[in-house]
């Protein structure tokens, strides 16, 4: 990887593209990301049943691999899926892994991760 | 008269001017002189089919769309809302908050919710959506003027 693609993944998408949550199927909670850092911001904020909802669909990876198009990340994340974790479980280690990630990217080529 | 005309062309409005005229006694071209006035005055506003979609296989669910806004964008969530061919009917509705209501028609769970990700949630001024799937329905009528006369 180089510095192009590592930017791409770390930009700020259009409002279009960022991320929405929701609890359960058209239930939106208000929060939405549209980088990275700001999905890490608010995995920790959002209600865990907005990330258990998007976990266990898919809905994490897809838009990791669709949008931010970061296809390691998105490969991490649908490994969660097979520990079956739940709750605040689940919320840290998602927490983790895209934390590992974005510190990772923006370490190696110096950049600020938005 | 012209109430009973509309009475019995909501019944059924593909009967003739003359299948009217009968009914009420009076002549077809009564009936059609009326009737075209009720169109131009908008009284009258179109004539169409009402389908059941489900028995088309086309939509096999409906959902109660609450969309919570800020005041300042509502106007533009509901109009950008009634654009949509998914959303049936859209509503303003006063409260502790602004709310625009919908009627929406997804072909299922996941079509309903790919529509608000992707359609609904992004639209700027939009704060929050509650969302209930309609599991049965026990009643749908269009507004009648022979039940509205009876009460």
């Amino acid at each position: 990887m180089d510095k192009e693609v590592a930017s791409k993944i770390l930009r700020t998408v259009p409002r279009e593209k960022a991320f929405y949550f929701f609890t359960s199927i058209g239930n939106y909670t208000g929060a939405s990301a549209s980088s990275l850092k700001e999905f890490m911001e608010r995995i920790n904020e959002v209600n865990v049943k907005s990330v258990e909802f998007h976990l266990y669909r898919g809905d994490f990876e897809k838009w990791m691999e669709e949008v931010l198009q970061d296809v390691e990340l998105a490969g991490e994340v649908r490994k969660l899926q097979k520990f079956n974790l739940a709750g605040d479980s689940l919320r840290n280690q998602l927490y983790a892994t895209v934390s590992r990630r974005l510190k990772r990217l923006t370490t190696q080529f110096g950049l600020t991760g938005i | 008269m012209d109430l009973k005309i509309l009475e019995l062309l909501q019944a059924d409005a593909r009967q003739t001017y003359t299948d009217i005229g009968k009914h009420l006694g009076v002549a077809h071209s009564t009936v059609y002189d009326r009737i075209k006035r009720m169109e131009q005055q908008g009284i009258i506003k179109k004539y169409t089919t009402v389908i059941d979609a489900e028995k088309i296989g086309l939509r096999n669910l409906t959902a109660i769309m609450t969309v919570y806004t800020d005041p300042k964008e509502s106007e533009r969530v509901a109009e950008k809302l009634s654009q949509a061919s998914e959303v049936l009917e859209v509503y303003a509705s006063l409260s502790e908050e602004l709310q625009i209501i919908a009627k929406v028609v997804a072909e299922d769970q996941n079509s309903l919710h790919a529509f608000i990700a992707n359609a609904v949630a992004p639209l700027p001024g939009v704060l929050r959506i509650r969302t209930s799937i309609l599991t049965r329905r026990f009643k749908e009528a269009q507004f009648s003027i022979v039940s509205d006369r009876k009460s």
